[in-house]
């Protein structure tokens, strides 16, 4: 606890430092005095993190309450296994970003930008994180759920002249504070019944409004999540941030929505009293989520834009392992309750690892080439070969191809939910099902998002003369990403010791009754040895891999390897711009999901005799904010237009409203 | 016998007769063209002379390219050894296998996707793009498969751990002589399956002139010496596993080698339905594809709510 409390100080330190230097004018010296400041105090800080996560007994509890000034709440913070598991990727990825960030931005124009401001506020973003997953009073929950929310609108708007990153943070700052608004109703809610702001006193009152409570919670925490329909702020700041800052928002500041979920069931008493529609409706959202998402995902141009669909489509994942653990606590289902609840902790473990990874790696993408659309990239493969080759890890991870990490949560999942066929009611069996069909048809999609992105921006010939000579930097620069890279490793072949991790915050997650307790564990102990065969059964697979490669070298030692262009079935005028754009590679996935993935497609030509000028321009918008948000706002802001007959700038009319009010407060005061 | 030696009997037995399979195929086509017809073992002789030579690789392409093959060999034969071949539970099994099972299939479709698009080829994109989008469409039906047997086993109360060693190892025979007859559909869903994702008519036709109309050939162009030896030996096996899978719906439980006898009879009669099927029907229009996977998958869906309501 000592060491996770010093790793909080440090932060602090770090980021009042990175505010001194930020206050003053810019200069390139004192920007590369915060560029290393900056990125030293966060690994520092996370290193120490994480020292203070892995110190103690991984279940054991330990609690502090620390004085703070403030008249009301408490400087109470606490780790459980639960808080362990979900600050395990908020130091892990932080240290790597902050590394990664650290040397991508030592290669920018030196005084382009405020470096130090960069810093305090990547510094506020991970104690935000760290804060809101280690607090146990909800004045300090939401006041680091407010650091960690409004953090990253300064992280998002670091490119601050481009007129589309301004917009894209002004959303993301909208969708932050209507979620925050959910939660503080919720906790307002919750003190009000039980007249404490101590977690702790809060789940052991007995709250009358537990369905509006479950609501509140829901919204609040689902719009972090950025589950369905509330998870339009994402695509939006995820390609405006600069990489290191996206990886970070999508590894590990979305799964504090998951984390508050998880966190709210405290106070909603015993799980199996829980209404069981709670369960469906968090698996309905959860499945709608993952659909959507991956759809969404396969029709877009932009690498990052991709990236967020798919991490919008991985929450719906990890949220249907959630809603299947609510409906198997309800039934009393130990192998449901207890594969749904740690089969969603150990996707978001996985997601974290993979979708760092990823992000990272579009950021180096950006770097060198300078752009993430993926219509102009192509061939980086073979001019940044270790760059491609963790590309292609992480997404053959987050395919859920066996032997990685995606995989091996995917597979819980799905035991969990065969599991549900044990439910008794035929409604119940078949929503289960659903799901599970869904579930299958979202993984085989990813997988064709991931052929997809990998292979318009690594594979092939480039597209245009900014990836055929990239601006490469040297593979020293790009080792901070070995490190998400070992954990999809990890999380794949060593799938049995991670998953004792999750086990163990697993019996954390809400106050199950001993009856089901013991035979969740019993449930997770065999899963985790069906992931050790799983993982010892790949890792024969891996051997046979290397034997029929060594076989293959072995044959082609006669003969050899000779080479010549690519076969063009006979015809001899190929070009690079003939090659399949990521347009064309899902025009048949965009004919069949239309409706969904709202691809529209518009073609000019010169109707003459002979071809002409011909353009085809294919968009894929978010029907959601064109059909929904922008209608909605558009006639929030024309309402609020209508109100400036009262606001006019007059001030003899503003005296006269002083007045007016003067009166009525007479009146009101006499009567 | 030991149980062991005995499934890695009929595991060798599998390895080395699925290039028969094809070969099978297109006799049946060939007789029914009037053709003389590639000899039966015209796919060992390819192979033999495919391992002998050596490779043109695109200048284009680079390690993904040259791993495709391979990691698809390694996930069909990996596949392959967690099915049961006829009697014998696989020395693999375990609860939850037929996941790896699918999965294993998945990542081999995609190194080749992958391996395909390494060239940069625009007919190997086209082919590439079906394939990646067919892949995702038959993913859910074989999920639908295996739940509905599930499914079947739990509501006969058993309460075993379910691998595809359990499932496809007579029970699904036995219970549809014990008033299941429901499962006889899955045979016409597993058998649409087969036909897509091992991409024969009338989904794919592998034999067509025309590189615009294929998928899975088309995804094949670049690939020259050992590494055609192990895609095409790759795609024998595969197709050796769906039949296997097939077979396992209808052979019965029997004395071990009755039962092996029966199964590899009864792929080889798989072999055989495909050839005349090949030969008997056109291929269907891209876009009509995705149609036919959802009829499986609505007669799969079927089958699953009927195995429910009991």
């Amino acid at each position: 606890m000592e060491l996770f409390l010093l790793a909080l100080l440090v932060m602090a330190a770090g980021a009042l430092v990175s505010a001194a230097i930020a206050l003053f004018p810019v200069t390139a010296a004192r920007n590369k005095v915060a560029d290393i400041l900056g990125p030293v105090t966060a690994v520092a800080a996370c290193l120490l993190g994480l020292a203070g996560i892995f110190s103690g007994e991984w279940a054991a509890t330990e609690y502090r309450v620390m004085p703070w000034g403030l008249p009301f709440g408490a400087f109470a913070l606490a780790l459980d296994s639960l808080t362990r598991l979900f600050l395990l990727p908020v130091f892990v990825l932080g240290g790597t970003c902050a590394l990664s960030g650290g040397i991508s931005l030592r290669q920018s124009d030196p005084t382009e930008h405020n470096l130090g401001a960069h810093w305090l506020f990547f510094l506020i973003l991970l104690l935000g994180m760290t804060l809101v997953m280690s607090a146990r009073d909800a004045v300090l929950f939401m006041l680091s759920w407010e650091l960690m929310s409004l953090s990253p609108f300064f992280l998002i708007d670091f490119n601050d002249r481009d007129r589309s990153v301004q917009d894209a943070s002004w959303v993301y700052l909208v969708a932050a504070h209507l979620g925050a608004m959910a939660l503080i109703a919720f906790f307002a809610l919750l003190w009000q019944e039980s007249g404490s702001t101590l977690f702790s006193e809060m789940a052991l009152a007995r709250h009358g409004h537990v369905t509006a409570l479950f609501m509140l919670a829901l919204l609040g925490f689902g719009a972090k999540a950025g589950l369905v329909p509330l998870h339009v702020w994402l695509p939006e700041a995820h390609p405006a941030a600069p990489s290191h800052v996206s990886a970070l928002l999508s590894g590990a500041m979305l799964n504090a929505g998951v984390y508050g979920i998880i966190r709210s069931f405290d106070f909603f008493g015993n799980p199996q009293t829980f209404p069981l529609w709670w369960g469906w409706i968090v698996t309905a959202v959860g499945i709608a989520t993952a659909v959507t998402g991956i759809l969404k995902a396969l029709g877009q141009t932009n690498l990052k834009r991709l990236l967020a669909y798919s991490s919008v489509e991985n929450m719906g994942v990890i949220l249907l392992g959630l809603g299947a653990g609510l409906i198997g606590a309800g039934r009393g289902e130990a192998w449901m309750t207890a594969l749904g609840f740690s089969g969603c902790l150990f996707h978001m473990l996985n997601h974290s690892a993979f979708k760092g990874l990823l992000f990272l790696c579009a950021g180096e993408v950006l770097h060198s080439t300078g752009t993430v659309n993926m219509s102009q990239l192509g061939g980086l493969q073979r001019r940044m070969p270790f760059l491609g080759t963790l590309f292609a890890l992480g997404a053959a991870s987050i395919a859920c191809m066996p032997p990685f990490n995606g995989f091996m949560g995917e597979f819980v999942l799905s035991l969990s939910l065969i599991g549900g066929l044990s439910l008794p009611g035929m409604e119940e069996k078949i929503g289960v099902l659903v799901c599970m069909t869904g579930l299958m048809l979202v993984s085989g999609l990813s997988a064709a998002v991931y052929i997809k992105s990998y292979s318009m921006t690594f594979l092939g010939e480039a597209r245009s003369q900014c990836s055929v000579e990239p601006h490469t930097t040297s593979p020293v620069f790009q080792l901070p990403l070995l490190i998400p890279a070992a954990a999809c490793v990890i999380g794949g072949l060593g799938a049995q010791w991670a998953f004792g991790m999750v086990e163990q915050a697993m019996t954390c997650i809400p106050t199950l009754p001993d009856s089901l307790k013991t035979v969740s564990i019993a449930a997770d102990e065999n899963a985790g040895a069906l992931l050790g065969k799983t993982a010892l059964f790949c890792t024969g697979g891996l051997v046979l891999l290397v034997s029929f490669t060594v076989l293959r070298r072995l044959l082609l030692l006669r003969q050899g390897i000779r080479r010549g262009p690519t076969w063009g079935c006979g015809y001899q005028y190929g070009s690079a711009r003939m090659q399949y754009s990521p347009a064309s590679f899902v025009e048949p996935a965009a004919r069949l999901f239309a409706s969904v993935m709202g691809t529209t497609m518009r073609r000019h030509e010169d109707a003459a005799y002979f071809p002409g000028h011909d353009s085809l321009s294919v968009k894929a918008p978010d029907v959601v904010q064109t059909k929904f948000y922008t209608p909605v706002f558009e006639w929030m802001r024309r309402l609020c237009n209508s109100l400036k007959i009262i606001q006019n700038g007059a001030v003899n009319i503003y005296v006269l409203y002083i007045l007016i009010t003067l009166v009525v407060l007479l009146v009101w005061g006499m009567a | 016998m030991d149980s062991g030696l005995q499934y890695f009997l009929q595991f060798g037995a599998a390895l080395v007769l699925a290039p028969l399979v094809p070969g099978i195929i297109n006799r049946v086509k060939a007789k029914f063209g009037g053709r003389h017809g590639k000899p039966l073992l015209q796919l060992y002789f390819d192979l033999a002379k495919l391992f002998a030579k050596g490779e043109v690789i695109s200048t284009t392409a680079t390690w993904i390219f040259s791993a495709g093959p391979v990691i698809s060999l390694t996930t069909v034969v990996m596949a392959l050894a967690l099915l049961p071949l006829g009697g014998v539970p696989s020395p693999f099994a375990f609860r939850g296998d037929f996941i790896l099972c699918a999965y294993l299939l998945g990542m081999g479709r995609f190194a080749t996707v992958l391996a395909a698009m390494d060239t940069g080829s625009p007919f190997e994109g086209m082919g590439a793009s079906r394939e990646a989008l067919f892949g995702a469409l038959a993913e859910p039906v074989l999920f639908l498969c295996f739940l509905s047997l599930i499914s079947t086993a739990t509501s006969m109360g058993m309460k075993a751990d379910f691998s595809l060693s359990m499932l496809f190892n007579g029970f699904a025979l036995d219970a549809w002589l014990h008033g299941r007859p429901e499962l006889v559909l899955l045979t016409f869903v597993m058998g649409i399956l087969l036909l897509v994702e091992n991409c024969r008519i009338p989904v794919d036709d592998p034999t067509t002139h025309l590189e615009l109309t294929m998928i899975h050939e088309v995804m094949v162009l670049d690939h020259s010496g050992p590494n055609l030896a192990f895609i095409l030996y790759a795609s024998a096996v595969k197709l050796w596993v769906f039949c296997s899978l097939f077979a396992g719906l209808l052979v019965p439980v029997l004395p071990v080698w009755a039962q092996t006898v029966l199964t590899f009879g009864v792929i080889f009669a798989a072999a055989v339905i495909i050839g005349v099927i090949e030969s008997t029907m056109a291929r269907l229009r891209m876009h009509i594809v995705p149609a036919l996977i959802g009829l499986s998958g609505s007669v799969a869906a079927f089958v699953l709510i009927l195995t429910l309501v009991r």
